[in-house]
């Protein structure tokens, strides 16, 4: 009985490994399938380079916005009760319940040329829908849950004891929020911003639908390993996947951390 | 300092948490407030503190109304019931905390902020542990950081929010007389949240007892323990005998036990009279008493009496002469106090 349990335990391990490791593996393989210099040429190639720039752009913007935004939100939902809370915590979640193909075109029904503000906005010379700000827009939609997620359940285990002592002991809130409730939550904090920059860097559905696919201009990463996968070029699309797969080991090894850091030390060693 | 608080009122959703509270604490003073839980300390402390706000009512810190002056201006200090020490900072830097928030022009230099945090730390006799975190030192030592934290604002008045409720008891018991001697030393205005009444009893110089958001009665211990004002804060200060009674015509008298009657001013109609263990004497002829048992252990001697239909335990005086078992003796309910049962 052991024994095919441990035989169905290592075939279910391998299986995953399988599943898992084979797809890496073959990116790597067809990246390299020309050499280093193929490469650097997909990776330098003029469109590469601002796919990766707006990329980065993109998530240079909506990853601080919504560090700032899922702190305040945890905040609120971690140290109050107060009516609706149930329902704020079920609206932050939102966005991971929702197809992100549909996260990408709500922003196109109020913004797109036929949408509500599209006149008024095409009137005034801005474009939100086809352009850098409704790929952002799509990116913190959908982005949003992950820092706000990793903060809720440590903000409440923590209670507001420490603040009040702040507070009673002459701090502003400022004060408060920098010396306090900051150092408390760092790790946790990072965490949820690491998976966010993961998501922003690497969000397709979404932001498909309101690129506009416009090449050097709207295409960002991911869109552009398809674009170039479309136009069958192997090694291309295969040097832009492999370096988003690097991003996402990098992320694996920092969560990694994180998470053996979070877990030994609930007083957070500086 | 003094501290005047009139009329307070706050609800919880239907509960009433502060019911028209007043209470005045007079400079220097070393308060007890005392109740069972819900009966509104924690919330009154909070109040004052400025972490919670009362519906209605006034507080003033000498003179002054605190009803526009927020927590951080207050200069109250606040010990929490489980510490609420900065669990990320050393004791050292938990208890620089208040002084390194200053602003700037009334902030003392690094090395005086230094200096203060290290002379708390000796006056507390807890020096050597500077450089450790809340979660390297034991709860005793946990109470004492977050007390010097408290006091290096130089407060006005210090809350303490059951300052032992989570030490055991050896511990608790140094800790009383010493925090009383600092109190003293430092010449503090010191409120302080409990629900054990021989801590109350003990430390304070006048023990206020609440129930239901109010005020039942606020005395030295030696005066509430001789003279409650009702049958809550005689039940609610030590071990209590009750037994029913009548009222009429400015006598007490008692079912079931006749030849006893006691004067009263108490109004007539139904009454209850409360006696402590002590406080009841066994006479020497047979009566209505019934002897169940007797425990000779201890510096008193225990009884166990059958009374007016209920079990009632009196404490014999050291020497006294003991009972049989099975006796039947007359009571002595001289000392009962009454009170009015409506």
């Amino acid at each position: 009985m052991t024994r095919l349990r441990r035989g169905a335990l290592i075939a279910l391990t391998l299986v995953m490994m399988t599943l898992l490791l084979l797809p890496l593996g073959v990116i790597f393989t067809q990246a390299f399938a020309r050499g280093w210099g193929a490469v650097l040429e997909a990776l330098t190639d003029p469109e590469a380079v601002d796919a990766i720039r707006l990329t980065l752009m993109v998530a240079a913007v909506s990853v601080p916005l919504n560090a700032i935004c899922g702190t305040a939100a945890a905040w609120c939902i971690g140290r109050f009760q107060f009516p609706g809370r149930a329902l704020l915590m079920t609206l932050i979640e939102l966005p991971f319940s929702v197809s992100p193909v549909i996260s990408g075109l709500v922003w196109v029904l109020l913004f797109g040329a036929n949408g509500w503000f599209g006149p008024w906005l095409d009137h005034h010379g801005i474009r939100v829908i086809f352009a850098l700000p409704g790929l952002i827009l799509a990116t913190v939609f959908v982005t949003f849950p992950f820092v706000a997620r990793s903060l809720i359940p440590l903000m409440r285990e923590q209670g507001a004891g420490e603040e009040e002592a702040a507070l009673t002991l002459g701090a502003n809130g400022w004060q408060t929020f920098l010396r306090v409730t900051l150092p408390n939550i760092r790790w946790a904090l990072l965490y949820g911003v690491l998976l966010c920059n993961a998501r922003a860097m690497g969000e397709f559905g979404a932001v498909a639908v309101v690129s506009g696919h416009i090449r050097g201009q709207t295409l960002t990463m991911p869109l552009y390993v398809e674009a170039l996968f479309n136009d069958y070029d192997w090694v291309g699309a295969f040097s832009v996947a492999a370096l988003l797969s690097l991003l996402a080991l990098v992320t694996l090894g920092l969560r990694f951390a994180l998470e053996r850091r979070m877990g030994s030390s609930r007083r957070d060693i500086v | 300092m003094s501290l005047e608080l009139r009329d307070l009122r706050k609800k919880f959703g239907p509960t009433a948490a502060l019911n028209g509270l007043s209470l005045s604490v007079p400079r220097g003073e070393f308060l007890a407030l005392l109740g069972p839980s819900g009966s509104g300390k924690t919330t009154l402390l909070r109040v004052v503190a400025g972490l919670e706000f009362a519906e209605s009512g006034a507080i003033e810190i000498d003179g002054r109304s605190m009803r526009d002056v927020p927590a951080r201006k207050r200069g109250i200090g606040l010990v929490f019931q489980h510490y609420a020490l900065f669990r990320h900072m050393t004791v050292a830097r938990n208890v620089a905390f208040g002084l390194e928030v200053r602003p700037r022009r009334e902030r003392p230099s690094a090395a005086a902020i230094r200096a203060r945090a290290n002379e708390l730390l000796d006056l507390m006799g807890i020096g050597e542990l500077a450089q450790r975190y809340p979660e390297q030192i034991s709860g005793g030592q946990r109470q004492r950081v977050a007390l010097a934290r408290a006091l290096a604002i130089e407060p006005s008045l210090l809350l303490l929010d059951e300052p032992f409720g989570a030490l055991d008891a050896k511990v608790r018991k140094n800790l009383r007389i010493w925090l009383r001697d600092l109190h003293d030393r430092m010449g503090l205005t010191s409120i302080f949240v409990t629900h054990d009444q021989n801590e109350a009893l003990e430390m304070a110089d006048r023990v206020a007892v609440l129930q239901a958001g109010r005020i039942e009665q606020v005395d030295t211990p030696d005066r509430l323990y001789a003279e409650p004002v009702n049958a809550f804060v005689h039940e609610f200060l030590g071990e209590s005998v009750r037994l029913d009674c009548v009222v009429a015509d400015g006598v007490a008298r008692f079912h079931n036990i006749p030849d006893v009657c006691l004067p009263t001013g108490c109004a007539a109609g139904p009454a209850i009279a409360l006696l402590r263990p002590h406080e009841i004497g066994l006479l020497p002829g047979p009566g209505p008493a019934h002897v169940e048992s007797v425990h000779a252990a201890g510096p008193m001697p225990r009884i166990r009496l059958a009374l007016a239909g209920r079990i009632v335990e009196v404490l014999l005086p050291e020497g006294a002469a003991l009972p049989m078992v099975g006796q039947s003796r007359g009571v002595d309910l001289s000392r009962a106090r009454i009170y009015s049962a409506a």
